[in-house]
């Protein structure tokens, strides 16, 4: 049932102009693919400047809070554009992501990556409120660990979609 | 002298470790994955600091401050994106020197490190004065911008060489 409404989704957006467009000129997946990866990349090199200076690995004569305000917010807009331009990938193959698993992988990572992307914004930007010293220490490093796997985890899948799609 | 070259790039294709990659569906796609996790941490690293070049980020914090604490992971990233890139490019090494996205995204790459080079020894050598502020001269925004627009060609033609060349 759901994979009949799946298939036919698909079979709609592949007939849309958009689609068409996004098909028959040969530059614009590669084109929209490279404005995906330079927004990944930015995107995963905050995240992983933030987890590092967690684990005190860099930057340690800055407060953590100071390195979470500079790197953490930018990853919400920038993730707009990655929205966008996955979009447009899908729009232009649809198959190749929709009925693919690997393609869900990724997107219940990225739900992941984000839920532990707002906590630690939370928990470094407020942290003289919060009371528990070890359980905060506790959080932000498993936090930031988890991030930086589950990040990681997201380039892997974003990557295996290619070698995963159906027909 | 290009003969030699030739010659040790026909001895690493036709090398064991090579057929493995060739051959296993496992092993292209994984060392595949690891090269884009590298350059995304490369790329993204680079383009910080060059923001900071620009005047666009960081503009609190001093250019050696801002690249101190980013440069570490810089080079490492650098170290595992060039040894998985050179896996990949063993692999299939006559196809990659045949393919013009191949050849340019390698002259890219050390156009960048030229102009980092330059920057680091001529245009920096008075840095200490001027690296405080949040607008730098414009030698120092020049070498800003040029790696941005250099490192993005860079994941451009990596993207292209994906769709003029058929590996897999």
């Amino acid at each position: 049932m759901f994979d009949v409404a799946l298939k036919e989704l698909c079979n709609w957006l592949a007939a849309t102009s958009l689609s068409h467009t996004i098909q028959t000129v040969s530059w614009i997946i590669p084109t929209v693919q490279t404005i995906h990866i330079l927004s990944v990349a930015v995107l995963f090199t905050s995240a992983v400047l933030v987890d590092l200076r967690v684990w005190r690995l860099l930057d340690r004569d800055v407060p953590a809070s100071d390195i979470a305000r500079r790197f953490l917010p930018p990853i919400w807009p920038i993730l707009l554009v990655l929205l966008i331009t996955g979009s447009l990938l899908i729009v232009g193959e649809p198959r190749r992501s929709l009925l693919n698993s690997t393609f869900y992988l990724k997107m219940a990572l990225l739900a992941v990556a984000l839920v532990l992307t707002a906590i630690l914004q939370w928990s470094l930007s407020s942290a003289p409120k919060v009371p528990n010293k070890n359980a905060r220490w506790l959080a932000e490093h498993f936090a930031a660990t988890a991030s930086i796997l589950v990040w990681s985890g997201i380039l892997f899948a974003g990557r295996w979609i290619a070698y995963t799609q159906a027909g | 002298m290009l003969q030699l070259l030739h010659d040790l790039i026909a001895f690493f294709e036709d090398s064991a470790l090579a057929d493995n990659i060739r051959e296993n569906d496992l092993l292209f796609p994984l060392i595949e994955s690891i090269h884009v996790v590298a350059i995304c941490l490369v790329v993204g690293s680079i383009l910080f600091v060059d923001l900071r070049l620009l005047g666009l980020a960081s503009v609190h914090r001093s250019v050696s401050r801002v690249a101190g604490g980013i440069l570490a992971l810089t080079w490492s990233a650098f170290a595992v994106a060039l040894m998985s890139g050179g896996l990949l490019f063993i692999s299939n090494a006559t196809k990659y020197l045949a393919n013009p996205y191949f050849v340019a995204k390698l002259l890219l790459i050390g156009a960048a490190g030229l102009n980092m080079m330059v920057f680091h020894g001529i245009s920096a050598k008075d840095m200490p004065e001027w690296e405080n502020k949040a607008r730098l001269p414009l030698r120092a925004r020049f070498a800003g911008g040029l790696s941005i627009l250099l490192w993005i060609a860079v994941v451009a033609c990596g993207r292209w060489i994906g769709f003029t060349m058929q590996v897999h």
